[in-house]
């Protein structure tokens, strides 16, 4: 159950990443692009992990300047609403909570504070890398009351739901989450339809369509009339996933290419879809920088209420508001650049963010801080 | 008739508060855990303080506390984290290391015989870099008030003349390298952490790099600086030289040596290894005439075998950059390390 009963193969690993960083392979994509594209094409990358790699390797200047790339979003980070990491504070801040959770959430602003000022004021709060380690620690502490920040999308949904499985197949009782779960298709979905908008392919996650499989793209390509190409994350794997798009735009083609068939099934996974469905229910979640979305998040099923945090911890905090002029929506909806906000490298950077986009280092706004910044 | 003692019996095996009283069981301590691996004339003087023999040259003065968590790691321990850590900043002077003092800071409760494998590493580490410790201070907080074992350790090396090193030599040419692989030392204390088992295990570089700066001195006149890219790793360290020398660095990706193993983990954890710290290697900037030989000289050392050159200085500049040149000859800039390296996510 802890991590220390997982055992890596690195050669292994490495051997196949270095595949995928391959100059020469990447090389040979970028030329299949630049010789298919003929028109102007918009093409948004719906996952922060994308958004890192196209940073991190520089992509977008090897690509044709036909192209541009929207910066979706697909950063459970940054998308978790300021009132949830107010509530976060809030109940970390309880004398007899340990609040666990991945450390990227510990330096993102809520209202007046994020995580890591509370820990420094003397909340007992855990970076955890997984959270099955938060499960050991409630058996271990039975004085404590654990509670993990459950945040993420379809990708770490089933994780949390093995989780509540087992807290109460195990009679666990001083375990507890706190959830911001969101689903992919919805928010894409909304983003699409707003008349702003002006995506023509989509590059789906290719982690997320591992767990829900290809079907609910299907569709939402048919309605959305755009292509969806299912992308990997390496950049051999994300020029691969674009040089699709590019490919399917310019012969008028919609519909889902799977370009990471080596992770990506039809079907999908079906256990920890089961496992999603036995414990989460969809509800109208509330993105930060968005607003509320129509059956766009996950939360905990009423067998499972017992477990939620907010539930079992009063909330003191009345008012949480967001910082004024961060144009985080606008940047996810591809109508600005995160140069084009005035808080952008100048207030808001990495050491001290306004907004939770330039937090994580899939944060679009932090990928653009750290690799694009004085760029010619 | 069985007769026992009503009074508690005296545990020896964990520290108590009273092991830092200063009275009897502070003497006992020392005498049981320090004093036999650290012996030495001057030490076993036992003076307030240690009584060094006077000397023209320049002196380098350095010092470094110590609070790694856990307190063993695959490759090494505090302690000689403690003394190699200390050794090489002066080392970095271009000095020779001669003296330590060590202060500990011991949680109440610590284990006694996990305190004499510390000591005992410490000397053995001393006694590769040829140093004496010759001072010491031990210390009991609460339990809870600290971390295990918090070490601090200062040191004193002596400055040949003719030596000038430092973060402001840097020139436009300058050849950059590096006397080994990188992140090995924060990957083994992260993966012990966090209880992740690779199946080849990755170990800390923890040592002292005596061998290499001798070497480096007695071919490389021309040596303009050396560093070690600790906490912040090797990013942050050519940062802090650029901004001193005014001038641009560029580095080049698939140059820099790193293991496998610890790019795989420093993959699996979100990490950038160019941000991890290490404890076992030097940045050495050389004029690029004197490249070459510095190069094969830090090959032949004992911890030099994967140097490599990874860059060099480019043009003198009021706005200092590190630049990486990446696999495909374009480029992006590295900053210092913003804030404690947090792991990434999904």
């Amino acid at each position: 159950m802890t991590a220390s009963n997982r055992q890596y193969d690195m050669e292994d690993i490495m051997t196949r990443a270095a595949t995928y960083r391959d100059a020469d392979a990447m090389r040979g994509v970028l030329r299949r692009i630049h010789d298919a594209v003929t028109r102007q094409w918009n093409i948004m990358e719906v996952c922060g992990g994308q958004t890192f790699t196209l940073s991190r390797y520089r992509l977008e200047e090897l690509l044709p300047e036909k192209i541009t790339m929207i910066h979706g979003p697909g950063c459970p980070v940054c998308v978790t609403p300021v009132e949830t990491i107010d509530r976060a504070i809030d109940i970390a801040m309880h004398p007899d909570v340990t609040f666990c959770s991945f450390g990227d959430m510990l330096r993102v602003p809520g209202s007046e504070a994020a995580l890591l000022q509370a820990k420094a004021r003397g909340a007992d709060v855990q970076i955890l890398y997984s959270p099955l380690e938060a499960l050991k620690m409630a058996i271990d502490r039975p004085d404590r009351q654990i509670v993990f920040f459950a945040i993420g999308f379809e990708t770490t949904a089933p994780i949390y739901a093995l989780l509540a499985q087992k807290a109460v197949g195990m009679g666990i009782g001083n375990f507890s989450l706190l959830t911001s779960l969101f689903t992919v298709p919805a928010a894409v979905e909304a983003i699409k339809l707003d008349d702003q908008c002006r995506v023509d392919a989509l590059l789906a996650a290719g982690h997320v369509c591992a767990i829900t499989g290809t079907a609910e793209y299907e569709s939402l390509s048919r309605e959305l009339g755009i292509p969806i190409v299912i992308t990997g994350f390496e950049p051999v794997d994300m020029l691969y996933g674009i040089s699709k798009a590019v490919d399917a735009l310019e012969s008028s083609r919609i519909g889902v290419v799977n370009a990471y068939g080596r992770a990506v099934r039809a079907e999908g996974n079906r256990a920890a879809k089961k496992s999603i469905d036995e414990v989460f229910e969809h509800y109208d979640a509330r993105w930060r920088g968005i607003g509320v979305i129509k059956h766009s998040g996950l939360t905990l099923r009423r067998k499972f209420e017992h477990l939620d945090a907010t539930r079992r911890f009063k909330f003191s905090h009345t008012s949480s508001h967001e910082c004024n002029g961060c144009i985080a929506a606008k940047i996810m909806k591809g109508l600005s650049l995160p140069a084009d906000c005035p808080h952008f490298a100048t207030d808001c950077t990495p050491q001290s963010p306004v907004g939770a986009p330039m937090v994580s280092s899939e944060g679009v706004c932090a990928a653009h801080y750290k690799y694009n910044r004085f760029q010619p | 008739m069985n007769i026992s003692c009503p009074a508690p019996q005296r545990s020896t095996s964990t520290i108590e508060m009273a092991h830092g009283g200063g009275g009897a069981m502070t003497a006992r301590l020392i005498e049981r855990v320090f004093a036999p691996y650290f012996k030495n004339p001057i030490l076993d003087k036992r003076h307030d303080g240690a009584i060094l023999p006077a000397c023209d040259a320049r002196l380098a003065f350095s010092t470094d506390t110590f609070v790694v968590n856990p307190l063993f790691f695959p490759g090494g321990n505090i302690g000689d984290l403690a003394v190699n850590g200390t050794v090489n900043d002066l080392l970095c002077c271009g000095a020779t290391p001669r003296y330590l003092s060590a202060g500990f800071v011991i949680e109440e409760g610590t284990d006694i015989e996990m305190l004499e494998a510390i000591a005992k590493t410490m000397a053995e580490a001393a006694r590769e870099a040829e140093v004496e410790i010759v001072t010491g201070d031990t210390k009991v907080v609460e339990r809870g008030r600290c971390d295990g074992v918090y070490i601090n350790t200062s040191g004193v090396g002596i400055l040949p003349p003719d030596i000038d090193l430092g973060p402001d030599n840097l020139k436009p040419d300058d050849v950059i390298m590096i006397t080994g692989s990188i992140a090995n030392h924060g990957m083994a204390v992260m993966s012990k952490r966090e209880g992740l088992d690779f199946e080849s295990p990755i170990t800390s570089d923890t040592a002292s790099l005596g061998d290499i700066t001798h070497a480096l001195l007695s071919v490389a006149p021309g040596l303009r600086v050396l560093r070690d890219p600790t906490r912040g790793g090797l990013s942050s360290t050519l940062n802090e030289l650029a901004e001193a020398s005014c001038v641009d660095i560029e580095i080049d990706e698939q140059s820099i040596p790193i293991r496998v193993a610890t790019a795989s983990a420093c993959d699996l954890l979100g990490l950038d290894p160019l941000y991890v710290a290490n404890e076992g290697i030097m940045i050495a900037v050389v004029p690029p005439d004197e490249a070459e030989t510095a190069l094969a000289a830090i090959r032949r050392s004992a911890h030099g075998s994967d140097a490599a050159i990874i860059g060099r200085v480019l043009a003198r500049s009021a706005t200092p950059e590190v630049w990486l040149k990446l696999p495909f000859g374009n480029r992006r800039l590295i900053e210092m390390m913003s804030g404690e390296q947090l792991p990434r996510i999904c």
